[in-house]
């Protein structure tokens, strides 16, 4: 029932003069276009673009969009990732018109319900956290992981310490993105080891912190799904010695309500708000990457954050105001909330004009949906989801970690690599065929042959058993079946390394 | 080289001494567990590097490794060719394959490195 014909490339698919629309005549004068442009700016030829129907291109795409896994169609337990379903209410919450044709240059006072959403978010996301201080504006984790940082070393450059505190020490199996972070923001990274339980090793810790360190960048839960068992006194000891513990938030889905990152000694975190609430996954964006930080760390936040004004009044004076009120020639509401730019310690701007508000909008709306008990239930039904799975796939794949985790854990393919030789990317490849996206592997780098499974709170226990199943039948199987994986799959293994050696990365129009 | 002739540190170099000039690559364990290689960058020539500090990166299709300096010395040598040719690592890891030669550091040893019998011990327990 499969359409291949349909899916063959456009280019395939193109018929000179075929079109999917035709515009009327031209009712306006026209100009030979070497009269408008000069020679050199002017293209020999038009580009060869696919010539083709509607028709056409609805089932080109449509088929397409059939052939690739998606939270919405398949269970989807990339580790690391929590692929956690999307309720659609959000997403029609954040289309909305009220939200979705706001013209981003709108005078505060024209856009205060869109204003009041977003001081809420703030004020949600560090009544969570447990860090007083927000910024909504950055794009992504990572980079709110790098405006952090900028954050910090604004901080050590007023206190007079940034010449002297040029490290970052980083556990071993973090996210590869704390380093990349840190060497982006300035800073030296230095590795710290970590245990075979996935706990930081405090030896080699203590041996490494000292006072050049600027920040601690630590994952907890950590990325083998164990929460940090000297968390505190690992954020005591940075603070002794002067530095910052910064909590990567990548694992907030295993600890909402249960416990928060200032409690437990975090200077400052970023959230991935499709993981631990509600967003869009993947497909390079657009995306969030919200900080909260301590009030000694608030006045270098990215600016501007929305304020709440005290009352209608307070508004006039700021250069924003004035230009509002000139923009403006309607009667208005009275503001509310305001964007404050007036915050001189700013490391300034991180992201033109207020991040990607439509990500986090529907995190708010996941927010509001579930409220703070809600929100509590996700995190135990997410934890309580892989250790069943755990209690599972231990009998099946050895997990070196141990017998309990939080939201995730990971196994360890090595011993049917010795026994079979069969890869952990030949089960992940597999499992395709059983009707399963791959779980993550090769990561984090501690565990051989890593099998990284994070099932998230929205997966059935009918679920998590028949993967279970599937992961068992699969030991099973020959090898050489696994060795040629996925065998149902419009494209079986791409060639990862002529794709990483010899990439090919720009269109062609020949 | 031999396998058996040479030493190596736990993080996977080998090292082959000849008076104070070491050759340092990377065992087969290491790059069997790297699996496909795609990117290798070489140190720089005249670096000073140290044991167990980063001399320089492979890239496989898992991960981006660093690999350490075995011994203290400096950089004098690298295997230009080998980027272009990082089948060499899968084929001859202990000839072709070498990265970089540096010359030890006075004072500086290999009494530090394992042999060949303590280094499969240790990558037969890795797995």
């Amino acid at each position: 029932m499969r359409n291949t014909r349909d899916t063959q490339l456009l280019f395939v698919l193109s018929k000179p003069g075929r079109r999917a629309g035709r515009l009327p005549a031209c009712d306006v004068p026209t100009a030979d276009i070497a009269e408008l442009l000069p020679t050199a700016a002017v293209a020999d030829a038009p580009p060869a673009l696919p010539e083709v129907t509607e028709p056409q291109i609805i089932r080109h795409f449509l088929n397409l969009s059939t052939q690739n896994m998606s939270v919405d169609t398949h269970f989807y337990p990339l580790g690391s990732c929590t692929m956690k379903y999307n309720p659609k209410r959000n997403e029609r919450a954040a289309a909305m018109p009220g939200f979705a044709d706001l013209h981003p240059l709108s005078p505060d006072a024209a856009v205060q319900g869109m204003l009041h959403v977003l001081y809420e978010m703030q004020q949600y996301l560090s009544e969570i956290s447990g860090l007083p201080a927000c910024s909504l504006q950055p794009a992504a984790g990572a980079h709110g992981e790098y405006a952090a940082l900028l954050v910090a070393a604004a901080y050590f450059r007023d206190r007079g310490e940034l010449e002297q505190r040029r490290r970052v020490l980083v556990p071993d199996n973090a996210h590869g993105t704390n380093p990349a972070s840190a060497v982006m923001a300035g800073f030296d990274t230095v590795a710290v080891k970590t245990l075979p339980n996935g706990g930081v090793d405090m030896d080699d810790f203590r041996g490494k912190l000292d006072d050049r360190t600027a920040v601690l960048m630590i994952t907890n839960p950590n990325t083998v799904g164990i929460f940090e068992p000297n968390m505190r006194v690992i954020a005591d000891e940075v603070h002794a010695a002067g530095g910052l513990v910064y909590l990567d938030g990548a694992n907030m889905n295993a600890i909402l309500g249960i416990t928060r990152p200032g409690d437990f000694g975090a200077d400052m975190q970023h959230y991935n708000p499709h993981k631990t609430f509600s967003g869009p996954h993947g497909g390079g964006g657009p995306g969030a990457g919200p900080i909260c930080v301590t009030d000694a760390l608030a006045p270098y936040l990215p600016a501007p954050i929305v304020e709440r004004v005290g009352s209608g009044s307070s508004v006039v004076g700021s250069q924003e105001s004035e230009h509002n009120a000139a923009a403006t020639n309607y009667p208005l509401p009275p503001t509310l909330y305001r964007l404050s730019y007036d915050r001189p310690k700013s490391i300034g701007r991180v992201r033109s004009f207020f991040g990607n508000v439509g990500v986090l909008l529907r995190a708010y709306c996941y927010i509001r949906t579930h409220g703070p008990d809600g929100l509590k239930r996700v995190s135990e039904n997410a934890v309580l989801n892989a250790n069943y799975l755990l209690s599972r796939v231990k009998h099946i794949l050895p997990v070196p970690q141990g017998d309990r985790c939080m939201h995730e854990f990971v196994a360890s393919g090595s011993k049917i690599k010795k026994e079979k030789g069969v890869a952990a990317m030949d089960i992940a490849k597999r499992l395709l065929d059983y009707g399963y996206h791959a779980p993550t592997v090769y990561f984090p780098l501690t565990v051989p042959e890593a099998i990284m499974v994070e099932p998230t709170e929205t997966e059935s226990k009918e679920t998590l058993d028949a993967f279970a199943a599937a992961l068992f039948r699969i030991t099973e199987e020959s090898p050489e079946l696994l060795h040629e994986a996925p065998h149902s799959t419009p494209i079986s293994r791409p060639d990862e390394v002529q794709a990483a050696r010899s990439p090919c990365l720009c269109a062609r129009w020949d | 080289m031999n396998p058996a002739d040479l030493k190596y540190a736990k993080t996977h170099e080998w090292v082959s001494l000849a008076g104070d000039v070491a050759t340092v690559g990377i065992s087969a364990f290491a790059i069997e567990a790297l699996t496909d290689l795609v990117f290798m960058e070489l140190p720089v020539v005249g670096k000073q590097v140290e044991p167990e500090q980063p001399m320089c990166e492979v890239e496989s299709v898992k991960a981006v490794s660093d690999v350490y300096a075995p011994v203290a010395g400096e950089v004098i040598e690298v295997n230009e060719s080998l980027p272009d040719n990082l089948e060499v690592l899968g084929t001859d890891p202990y000839g072709e394959g070498w990265i970089a030669k540096i010359r030890l550091a006075a004072g500086a040893g290999t009494d530090h490195l394992l042999d060949h019998a303590a280094y499969e011990k240790q990558c037969a327990e890795e797995g």
